[in-house]
């Protein structure tokens, strides 16, 4: 079975680089992007089987992310989770109802977002 | 990877992100800033906060919640940048360098130094709140999602539920399939799945949630954890449930408002499917519907910078070395073939050396980098020298992207930060001082690099009371370090201060007073192939000013002989040359000394040195070179003084051992090796003592 492609959107370079080893070692095949606009475009050219994005970035946000992914385009129905510090439950309203899949708070556990992709992603193990 | 780089990318991502802080900071300061400006400033935080929380670096975490939090109000128009704002967000910026600085050397840092910091943010963060309702507050609990793991069955214990998913379900992106795979990891699952709403092609919408699964799970006594599963779903399906044999339980599907359902049933899909069944002629994934958007235009990816291991760039920068010594052997070999210079080879090999050149220069700059961080850096040692002094200071940094060679970088902070204390703590006067010498109040350090003829020129400079020359000199002549006859010229005595074991300050201040002096700020700047200066004048200031080489990989050289060997004299350290008569060399002591203008030079010949002649094989047609070192002047004898050019450095101690006296070695344009001659310790070498005690004039 092919691994499943997850697509990393975040502008701290510590970050995308925790994600990519924590979920790399777990099987995903990562790509990161730096910011939002760069995410969207990466998106664009590659299909993937899940998108984790940090909300504050420059260029394009995450919500700016969620929203383009979401409307419309290839594969629109990808699993969005969005990664961020926020919790509250008015910033997940947000998120969600611009189409987020889930949340995970920043500090996230290995064990946690693993656990969380290979559930939306359909992932074995 | 490893966690070590994990933590290295970190803290080297925290130091760019303090570096876009400051600056943003600093546009703020100069009024010229824009909402981006402080959305710029707020993400450093933010991120710095993010990634440190990774680490489990809460004093980091801590502290930068704090900073954001005021910066978010700015952001978002609740609190104005008065000017205490400005300097509470600029010290805070300070702060959390020092923070980063401290994780990263101890692994953690003590709040303790910023606690009345975080005070100060929070009362501040509370008033500007203060009119608009209270946010909820920062929780460092993850959620708690999809617990995978198989919890220990309850016998004889389930529920039923009933789940139907809505349009906006799936428009998020979820899988039926996935929650139902989770649930049945709680227990025992029984799938059903009531597809009666599913309408026939022609008015099938693919954006609709037609399908109702009715599922038992056995086994399972938690509702909460099945809650869990539907966390990220929640609003976006109908979900009800209920305990087995519960006679409340959904035994009829109910209609989900957000599906339409249309028409007659068609026979369910074999596998409950998020996209359209199975046998629809498309899937969305591979062909998305007509009415879809047409995909953007893909922004340019952005990719500014590359990260590159330093020794590759090392690696490179020998590689090129050696194809410019391969150029010059080639070239010299032709020319002894009797090829003139006119020949189409000769011309050929010119554009050989050129292009090696180009190159050399290229891969230079790779090694290159701005200025602007340890600039920045030295900004907040002048703030704190000026608190910790209780002075008023201005800090101007001037050609922030000026390149240098990175090594060099990185070995001039210390030397910049003992002087930059200096010129606050000793140059600046007192604020009453400066008041009755009509200055303004505010001192100002500026701090300035530029290239400057193939070198960089970096400049510190105050607008102080100058250079105390008489109390120099008095102290000077106290510590023994010149005769108390001595009659010295102005910068003689600034020159006193690069003196080992010389401190002006009356009183150690717990500033700059580190046991540190100017000499070793001196010495690290030589060891470097620089120069330092100073020149002051009274009531005005002084300029301590550092010349350095472009890199350390290559070294403008004296080429000379010396007995049978060619060698190479820094020629940063050269003074002149001269051709002496007879009756300028005398003896002193037994020592051989040489005339210069009436100052006596001691005469070191290289060959004896070096032993490569005996004393006999002294020729009376020698040429001197005048070498100025680690604060004492000696003349070198030497056969011949044949070019002037670069060389690149090769190291010794890597591939021999170390030679007193001699740096490093290179490779000539005929293949030959010439040693690379340390004029610092060549001067402490001859003559140890002479390294203490500066040039003194003698009754000529």
């Amino acid at each position: 079975m092919n691994a499943k492609t997850i697509l990393a959107i975040d502008d701290s370079r510590t970050i995308r680089q925790l994600v990519s080893q924590t979920l790399g070692d777990a099987g995903f095949s990562v790509t990161t992007a730096v910011d939002g606009a760069d995410g969207v475009s990466t998106f664009q050219n590659t299909r993937f089987d899940a998108v984790i994005t940090d909300i504050n970035m420059p260029k394009l946000d995450g919500f700016g992310v969620i929203a383009a992914i979401r409307g419309g385009g290839a594969n629109r129905k990808v699993p969005i989770l969005v990664l961020t510090t926020e919790s509250s439950p008015e910033f997940k309203d947000k998120a969600r109802n611009l189409g987020a899949t889930g949340w995970i708070v920043k500090p996230f556990e290995d064990r946690q977002l693993v656990d969380i992709l290979k559930l939306v992603t359909g992932a074995e193990g | 990877m490893s966690n070590e780089t994990l933590r290295d990318t970190f803290f080297a991502e925290c130091e760019e992100l303090i570096e876009s802080l400051t600056e943003g900071l600093q546009v703020v300061a100069s009024g010229a800033w824009d909402g981006e400006t402080i959305n710029a400033i707020f993400r450093a935080v933010h991120s710095i906060k993010g990634a440190a929380g990774a680490f489990g670096f809460t004093d980091l975490v801590t502290f930068a919640h704090a900073y954001e939090t005021v910066l978010d109000l700015i952001r978002s128009d609740k609190l104005d940048i008065a000017p205490d704002v400005l300097r509470l967000i600029t010290r805070s910026s300070d702060a959390l360098a020092e923070l980063v600085d401290t994780t990263r050397q101890q692994g953690s840092a003590s709040l303790d130094p910023v606690r009345d910091l975080i005070g100060e943010l929070e009362a501040t963060a509370k008033d500007a709140k203060a009119d608009t309702p209270p946010e909820p507050e920062f929780t460092w609990a993850p959620l708690a999602l999809l617990p995978i793991e198989v919890e220990a069955p309850a016998p004889a214990q389930g529920f039923t539920i009933r789940f139907a998913p809505g349009a906006s379900f799936y428009a998020n992106g979820h899988e039926p399939v996935r929650f139902l795979s989770a649930l049945d990891a709680l227990g025992n699952l029984t799938v059903t799945c009531d597809s009666s709403a599913v309408p026939p092609l022609d008015g099938f919408d693919f954006d609709a949630g037609y399908l109702v699964w009715t599922l038992t799970l056995e086994g399972a006594s938690d509702e909460e954890a099945i809650r869990r599963v539907f966390a990220f779903a929640e609003g976006l399906c109908t979900l009800d449930i209920a305990p087995l044999g519960d006679s409340t339980a959904p035994d009829l599907p109910e209609v989900e408002v957000e599906a339409a359902p249309l028409f007659i049933a068609r026979a369910p899909a074999v596998d409950p499917p998020a996209d359209p069944p199975a046998d629809a002629p498309v899937t969305p994934a591979a062909a998305p519907p007509a009415r879809a958007a047409a995909p953007r235009a893909p922004a340019p990816p952005v990719q500014t910078t590359l990260r590159v291991d330093p020794e590759r760039v090392d690696r490179l920068i020998n590689s090129v070395g050696e194809l410019i010594i391969n150029h010059a052997v080639i070239s010299q070999k032709l020319e002894s073939c009797g090829l003139g210079t006119d020949s189409e080879i000769m011309a050929a090999l010119d554009d050989y050396r050129y292009l090696a050149r180009e190159i050399q220069e290229a891969v230079m700059s790779i090694r290159a980098q701005p200025v602007k961080a340890l600039f920045q850096r030295m900004g907040r040692v002048v703030r704190e020298a000026g608190e910790a002094t209780g002075k008023a200071v201005m800090f101007i940094s001037e050609g922030e992207a000026t390149e240098i060679d990175k090594t060099i970088l990185e070995r001039l902070a210390d030397p910049l930060t003992h002087m930059l204390r200096n010129s606050v703590d000793h140059g600046l006067e007192t604020a009453e001082k400066r008041r009755a010498a009509g200055k303004s109040e505010v001192g100002s350090v500026r701090l300035s690099a530029a290239h400057r003829s193939g070198h960089v020129v970096i400049e510190v400079s105050d607008d102080g009371a100058g250079l105390n020359r008489e109390r120099i000199l008095a102290k000077a002549m106290e510590k023994g370090l010149v005769p108390p006859d001595a009659k010295l010229t102005e910068p003689e005595i600034d020159n006193l201060l690069f003196m080992p074991g010389f401190s002006t300050a009356e009183n150690v201040t717990n500033l700059s007073g580190r046991g540190v002096g100017m000499d070793v700020v001196k010495t690290t700047i030589t060891s470097l192939g620089g120069k330092v200066g100073i020149t002051s004048l009274a009531g005005e200031g002084s300029t301590f000013t550092i010349s350095l080489p472009l890199t350390l990989a290559v070294l403008d050289g004296m080429i000379i002989g010396v007995g049978a060997e060619t060698m190479v004299l820094p020629l940063s350290s050269v003074v002149e040359t001269v051709r002496p008569q007879r009756r300028d060399i005398h003896e002193i002591a037994g020592e051989l000394v040489l005339s210069v203008r009436g100052t006596y030079v001691p005469i070191v010949d290289l060959a004896l040195l070096f032993g490569m002649r005996s004393a006999k094989g002294q020729s009376a047609e020698r040429s001197y070179v005048l070498l100025d070192a680690g604060g004492a002047s000696i003349a070198v004898a030497v056969d011949a003084i044949q070019d002037q050019r670069q060389v690149v450095i090769k190291s010794l101690e890597g591939n021999y051992g170390t030679v007193p006296g001699i740096a490093a070695a290179t490779i000539l344009g005929d293949g030959k090796i010439a040693l690379i001659i340390d004029s610092e310790a060549l001067v402490e070498l001859v003559s140890p003592r002479r390294n203490a005690r500066p040039l003194i004039e003698l009754e000529a």
